[in-house]
């Protein structure tokens, strides 16, 4: 249990997948101009990924490793997480319509988000049991809502500032997302 | 639009990294040095390369509508074959670069340029300017990598030029160096296209 907890904050806080390792930077920078749309990008993922890091943990372990063609993995991962992305959103719009609503414009963003690529492989290559895999996922989807949420919230604010026409956009963005990732390393060490 | 042009274009003009803002996790995640940068640039180089060519020919023989898929596979594939070469040749520079080997599959230059080019134009074109804007990318994620190193660890490529004792600014070669020095290459970029344009809108 104390393992989980540590591993929860570490995939959370630590080694936050965005702004210390650098995965998911996309939809970062695409989708953190508002507050909403960051939390339904984060639902969203916190849905695919955790799904897909079971899916993917799977394959790797009743597929994969036992027929020997651990070298398919990436092209493995790829489709089956592609598919797994359409059936969702599928599902989803059977289902509960007020939820497509939420998440539907999201979904298709997803499959090529690197993180959810990312976490799947990560799982695989740290040798996580099945629980901890899932625990690794829910967390890494934590830590980038987090990440995407504060990131959105500043830069709200920063649609008023008075900036020099070079730094206009994509560039103050990065520079904030610089800071924000300099905070986050405040938490090295714990955990 | 000239063959020269279709190679050159990815250089400046519609440069991936600091024009269209595509690849970024690589970009950032893999720079801490020049050499890193230039390794990712060239394995991204060669996965473009080949992806486009073999979309470009087979692109009569793929329905419209399992295009996205049937790309991804064909990316996926040239993926693993560079994964799997460089862990051969290049076993201490696989490591370091790591996860984001596999993950050129979802670097969205490389399926933009299957999209938006291979699936329009002939195999030769397909080659340049798949050439061209793995370069133009290369050369990016080169420069990038340089600026970190020379600013976080007073050296390029492995070559050190300060003395031993020397403060660098570490804070560039760890995560938070990589946002900031990006936002400010691409503040830079902004600054001289405003200064080039301004005499030719004066006239």
């Amino acid at each position: 249990m104390e393992n989980m907890f540590s591993l929860f904050i570490t995939a959370a806080l630590v080694n936050n997948i965005v702004l210390v390792q650098f995965l998911g930077i996309c939809p970062f920078l695409g989708v953190s101009s508002r507050i909403s749309t960051a939390l339904g990008m984060g639902a969203a993922v916190m849905f695919v990924m955790t799904l897909a890091s079971i899916v993917t943990f799977l394959i790797q372990n009743l597929i994969l490793v036992p027929l020997q063609i651990t070298f398919l993995q990436t092209v493995a991962f790829i489709l089956v997480i592609a598919g797994l992305v359409q059936m969702v959103e599928l599902i989803i719009k059977k289902v509960s319509p007020v939820l497509y609503q939420a998440l539907g414009v999201f979904l298709p963003l997803i499959t090529t988000n690197c993180a959810i690529l990312g976490v799947a492989l990560l799982v695989v290559r740290n040798n996580y049991s099945l629980g901890e895999g899932v625990v690794f996922a829910v967390a890494s989807s934590v830590g980038f809502t987090l990440a995407l949420f504060i990131f959105a919230g500043i830069r709200e604010r920063l649609e008023f500032a008075n900036l020099p026409k070079a730094m206009k956009g994509a560039p103050i963005s990065l520079v904030t997302a610089g800071l924000l990732a300099l905070a986050f390393m405040g938490f090295q060490g714990i955990g | 639009m000239s063959l020269a042009k279709t190679f050159t274009k990815g250089f400046i003009r519609e440069n991936p990294v600091f024009v269209l803002l595509l690849g970024m996790c690589p970009t950032l995640g893999v720079t801490n040095s020049a050499v890193n940068g230039l390794a990712m640039g060239l394995a991204t180089t060669s996965v473009l390369l080949g992806s486009n060519m073999v979309i470009a020919a087979i692109k009569n023989l793929i329905p419209d509508k399992v295009r996205i898929p049937a790309y991804i596979l064909v990316i996926a594939s040239f993926v693993t074959i560079i994964d799997l070469m460089m862990s051969a040749q290049l076993p201490s520079l696989h490591e370091q670069l790591g996860l984001f080997i596999p993950l050129i599959v979802v670097n969205c230059i490389i399926l933009g340029r299957a999209e938006a080019f291979a699936s329009k134009h002939g195999v030769f074109e397909s080659l340049l300017d798949g050439l061209g804007m793995g370069l133009g990318f290369a050369m990016a994620l080169t420069m990038l990598g340089s600026v970190r190193e020379i600013l976080g660890n007073g050296s390029l490529f492995g070559f050190s030029f300060v003395g031993e004792n020397a403060t660098t600014m570490l804070l560039f070669i760890m995560p938070p160096g990589a946002f900031i020095a990006l936002g400010l290459i691409i503040a830079s970029v902004n600054a001289v296209k405003a200064r080039s344009a301004r005499p030719a809108a004066q006239e």
